[in-house]
């Protein structure tokens, strides 16, 4: 495979979408929204069961592309846990990482297991396969009940 | 295979040259991430030969003027031009006069510019359009945005499992409130050809006129509009090798008469006072403000380079690239082909059980393999195949066989790294 191709479509991604994990709808969700991206089709269900301002737990079901299925499933795996105000802040980092914003590698590895999405900035027509389960989640936090677009 | 198919195939290659066709498209040597570029995006335009890029040259080196009413000498020239490019298109799908023949921004306009006029000058409350259910964007849209104005109903001609419309179907719709049938000749997303001249020959049973969306058609297939005998034909120039931003609106002349004008501006009037206007002749009555004088002209050219190859050379050569793509995709047991009508154009369009469509595209694009991957701008077609999208290589008259060889190989490949 190409180096860039092999950058984007790493082998974790490939897994994750092969396996996602937390691929499921969470009956006990208090919190919930449906992500859409117009361009490729995609829909996003994601569910999160907040409690004292804490994601205790998370999950997501859809159809997407691998870009798309495994950023749900790693952010599902790395959100658990954190605050509400943490996993903003780690998308934010996401997103500035996507779209190429931060290319210090040393800044990139602090993602942790996020870091494999790195590939994405070569692809500018992929960023919104790798935020949609990110603007989803945020939008759950709102509680908004409507669709998410990524446009 | 067929004997009489094997004597066309044997004639096709004696007088159909596809290393001289190929050298013809400059883009084509283009090398892609390294690879040779294998250009299978022709339904969303196609490549464009050096007469034409040479012809806009050529213009707004040598020829650039304003046209109609200038008296100098490059005004008269560029109308000159402009107007036989009128004259090649009219022959081209053998319209009785050049006055049917009306340069628009492409097919999405054409039809935007019927649905205009048959709202303004026909459509009443209660009225319907009957459209099928393979309508590109472009033919849903329009008609809806009447509906914020006016009670008219669309009515849809269901499809069934292989992509075909449902005649019967199609029969029942029709009704004394039925104004118009619009429906596209040859589906972007399936590649099913639809039988126009019996969908033209019932509506005229019942007076009802019929706009015909012939964007995938016009590149693939000989239309003759007198004997197909339909009211309105839209088409695109940058799908049949022509620019982009210039296209056709074919209409009969006497409905042409009868209907009001689209834009109002200039070269559109006779006579303007404060109080009153009187509209131009046709086509002018619909050309309002300055055309694309320089891509009309382009057009001429493309269709000029079409009539030399022949369009029935050009059918043959694309349905036999298109069964050699069909019978070596059909091998690929993860594949499934989307849209299996008799009749089809070069469209083919796949998808995946375990692989998104967008996978396929960036995976494809690194072997220098161009194909659309998307809901291609018809997303009632995915619902009614309950898919987000698919994957679609569509041929033109310079594809071979080697490229879809390379498309095969290519998926094979892609399969590998996913499953």
């Amino acid at each position: 495979m190409d180096a860039d191709l092999k950058e984007l479509y790493q082998q974790v991604i490939l897994d994750h979408n092969k396996n996602p994990r937390n691929f499921r709808k969470l009956e006990n969700a208090n919190h919930f929204a449906e992500g859409y991206n117009p361009l490729c089709g995609d829909k996003l269900n994601v569910y999160v069961d907040v409690e004292d301002g804490k994601i205790k737990d998370i999950s997501f079901q859809g159809s997407g592309c691998a870009i798309s299925k495994a950023s749900a499933s790693l952010m599902s795996s790395m959100v658990k846990g954190l605050s509400i105000e943490e996993a903003e802040k780690l998308f934010k980092k996401f997103h500035s990482v996507i779209t190429g914003e931060i290319t210090d590698e040393k800044e990139i590895q602090e993602l942790g297991k996020l870091a494999v999405f790195a590939g994405v900035r070569e692809f500018p027509s992929r960023v919104k396969c790798a935020s949609l389960a990110w603007h989803t989640m945020e939008a759950a936090f709102k509680q908004e009940e409507k669709t998410v677009s990524t446009e | 295979m067929a004997a009489e198919t094997w004597h066309d195939i044997k004639n096709t290659s004696m007088n159909f040259d596809i290393d001289k066709i190929r050298a013809d498209f400059p883009i084509l040597k283009e090398i892609i991430r390294g690879k040779n570029l294998c250009y299978l995006d022709n339904a969303a335009t196609t490549q464009k030969p050096q007469v034409v890029i040479d012809t806009l040259t050529k213009y707004y080196s040598g020829q650039n003027a304003n046209i109609h009413r200038g008296v100098h000498y490059l005004s008269e020239l560029a109308t000159k031009e402009f107007e036989d490019s009128r004259v090649k298109i009219k022959k081209f799908i053998n319209a009785s006069s050049e006055k049917e023949i009306i340069f628009t921004r492409g097919t999405t306009e054409s039809i935007n510019l019927i649905a205009n006029i048959f709202n303004k000058g026909i459509l009443k409350d209660g009225d319907e359009i009957i459209i099928s259910g393979m309508e590109h964007h472009s033919n849903i849209i329009p008609w809806q945005l009447i509906q914020d104005q006016k009670k008219i109903k669309l009515r849809v001609i269901p499809i069934d499992d292989n992509g075909e419309i449902i005649f019967e179907e199609f029969l029942k719709l029709i009704n004394e409130k039925t104004k118009l049938i619009s429906v596209v000749y040859v589906s972007n997303s399936l590649g099913t050809i639809n039988p126009v001249e019996k969908i033209i020959e019932t509506a005229h049973q019942q007076n009802i006129p019929v706009l015909l969306d012939a964007a995938q058609a016009i590149q693939h297939i000989a239309i003759d509009v007198q004997k197909l005998d339909c009211d309105f034909l839209a088409f695109s120039g940058h799908k049949i090798y022509g620019p982009t931003g210039i296209g056709v609106l074919y209409g009969k002349k006497k409905l042409l008469e009868a209907l009001p004008p689209f834009q109002g501006g200039g070269d559109m009037i006779s006579k303007v006072t404060f109080e009153k206007t009187t509209f131009n002749d046709l086509p002018y009555k619909f050309e309002a403000g300055t055309s694309n004088i320089a891509d009309a002209i382009g057009l001429g050219t493309a269709i000029d380079y079409v009539s030399s190859v022949g369009i029935e050379q050009i059918a043959k050569h694309e349905n036999e690239i298109l069964d050699y793509a069909t019978q070596s995709l059909s091998q690929i047991k993860e594949l499934k082909i989307i849209g299996k009508a008799k009749y089809k154009s070069s469209v083919i369009s796949f998808v995946f059980d375990n692989i998104h469509p967008h996978d396929v595209g960036t995976f494809l694009d690194f072997e220098g393999i161009a194909i659309r991957t998307g809901h291609h701008c018809t997303q009632p077609v995915m619902d009614r195949y309950n898919i987000p999208a698919t994957s679609r290589a569509s041929f033109a008259i310079y594809n071979t066989k080697d490229e879809v060889d390379v498309l095969v190989k290519g998926i094979k490949k892609l399969i590998e790294v996913f499953n």
